[in-house]
């Protein structure tokens, strides 16, 4: 028997964190199925890592203040407390918003999707985000089994993002074909019925991290490679709520 | 070495959110600027090579020490439960999860296990790079992380007091 070595708790715990050999994931699979207590531990852990997240991801988003720029200044010791205070204020207002970590390599005009994992991602956007009955293969219900499912089909540990705090929950997600190999699509819908795709796939040789924008036919696709998978979210929303949502992404699949 | 700054500088915010995580608000900021201080004087030391971050962690997880040592007085880190937490009783009907304390929760773990924690389950960094980082190996992170797990279900299935007035 292949996979015959006993479950145990650190394939558990690399099983939460997405960091599971795919090898590893039927034997994992098979010995929650016999335990759902077991299973239920570890949604728990999951729980607490979220809680995290929600927790502390805010600090991601704050402007970072001047007393934390390179190369540091020494530090003001000598000076009272409202003296350096007032000076790391006025230092932020010049600084503060020159942090956004990848505004240095937007590109500021809509580009023709010039790369073909872009093509793929907007076909099968314009494909499924239509579908009434059946947008997806695997709903947001079963979305443990959904991540864990493409995560082994495409080889790496991938996710679905949250995206809530912007009104958009995940529907689901499918397995789509590129090339020859696995691609995936998470699909996510707001209140007011807009849906939008996250489509990831694998793409060796690749160390472009660039954030890139393309539009087609109206519809627009933010997009990057990172490390040797590639990413595209696309959606039929204006540039700046997309661009927002674009961020979401990658910040939490760069945390 | 302007890249050097530029790319410590995309990482503020993620040593930030760390930060912040493992010592709270507070003193967050200063324990981050004093990593950004002592990499900056060591920047000839990063090789231009590894994962940048891992470095950076690996210098704030050092000043961290320092500064837990440094108060090792202080009653509450003093208790550093390493032991095994008890065996939740099994229980068909266990307690959900109550998330709201989970902040606070998060005092009631070890540093050693506080930082596990967070390096594997906010940061996610890989194992590697967490055994890296706090220089120990890796059955050591595997250990940790299993019992800071475990210990911050424990507390938040049996919370404090302050839940029995809700739940009589």
């Amino acid at each position: 028997m292949m996979n015959a070595e006993p479950v145990d708790e650190a394939d558990l715990h690399a099983y939460v964190d997405g960091r599971l050999e795919p090898a590893r994931y039927a034997a994992v699979e098979a010995y929650l199925e016999a335990n759902p207590t077991e299973r239920q531990r570890l949604a728990d852990y999951r729980a607490i890592d979220a809680e995290l997240h929600r927790l502390f991801d805010p600090a991601l988003n704050e402007p970072v203040p001047a007393s934390l720029r390179l190369p540091p200044m020494r530090r003001w010791t000598t000076a009272p407390v409202w003296l350096a205070r007032a000076a790391a204020a006025a230092g932020f207002m010049l600084f503060g918003g020159a942090l956004g970590w990848f505004a240095h390599e937007r590109v500021q005009q809509p580009l023709v999707a010039d790369r073909a994992f872009v093509r793929q991602a907007l076909a099968a956007h314009v494909v499924y985000v239509p579908e009434v009955r059946h947008p997806v293969e695997v709903d947001a219900g079963q979305q443990q089994h959904l991540v864990a499912w493409l995560s082994k089909r495409l080889g790496t540990a991938i996710r679905a993002p949250a995206l809530e705090s912007l009104g958009f929950q995940l529907l689901g997600g499918r397995l789509l074909p590129a090339d020859g190999k696995p691609a995936a699509q998470f699909m996510y819908q707001d209140a007011g019925g807009r849906r939008l795709t996250l489509y990831v796939r694998g793409l060796a040789d690749n160390r472009d991290t660039a954030f890139r924008f393309a539009e087609q036919d109206g519809i627009g696709a933010f997009y990057w490679v990172d490390g040797d998978l590639a990413y595209a979210l696309i959606g039929d929303l204006d540039r700046p709520s997309l661009d927002q949502a674009a961020h979401a992404v990658y910040r939490q699949l760069n945390p | 070495m302007a890249d050097f700054a530029q790319l410590v500088t995309e990482q503020i915010p993620r040593l930030r959110r760390y930060a912040r995580a493992l010592v709270g608000a507070q003193r967050a900021d200063d324990l981050v600027q004093d990593c950004l201080e002592r990499a900056w004087s060591r920047r000839r030391l990063w090789d231009g090579q590894g994962e940048l971050r891992a470095w950076l962690f690996t210098i704030l997880h050092n000043l961290y020490v320092n500064d837990v040592r440094r108060q090792a007085s202080s009653p509450a880190l003093e208790s550093l439960p390493e032991e095994e937490p008890p065996a939740l009783a099994p229980s068909r009907h266990e307690a959900a999860l109550d998330l709201r304390d989970l902040q606070r929760a998060l005092d009631h773990l070890s540093p050693e296990q506080r930082e596990v924690l967070l390096l594997v389950g906010l940061e996610q960094l890989d194992y590697a790079e967490t055994a890296t980082v706090l220089n120990v190996p890796l059955g050591t992170v595997m250990s940790r992380l299993a019992r800071a797990r475990e210990a911050l279900r424990r507390v938040l299935r049996e919370p404090p007091r302050a839940r029995l007035r809700r739940v009589k």
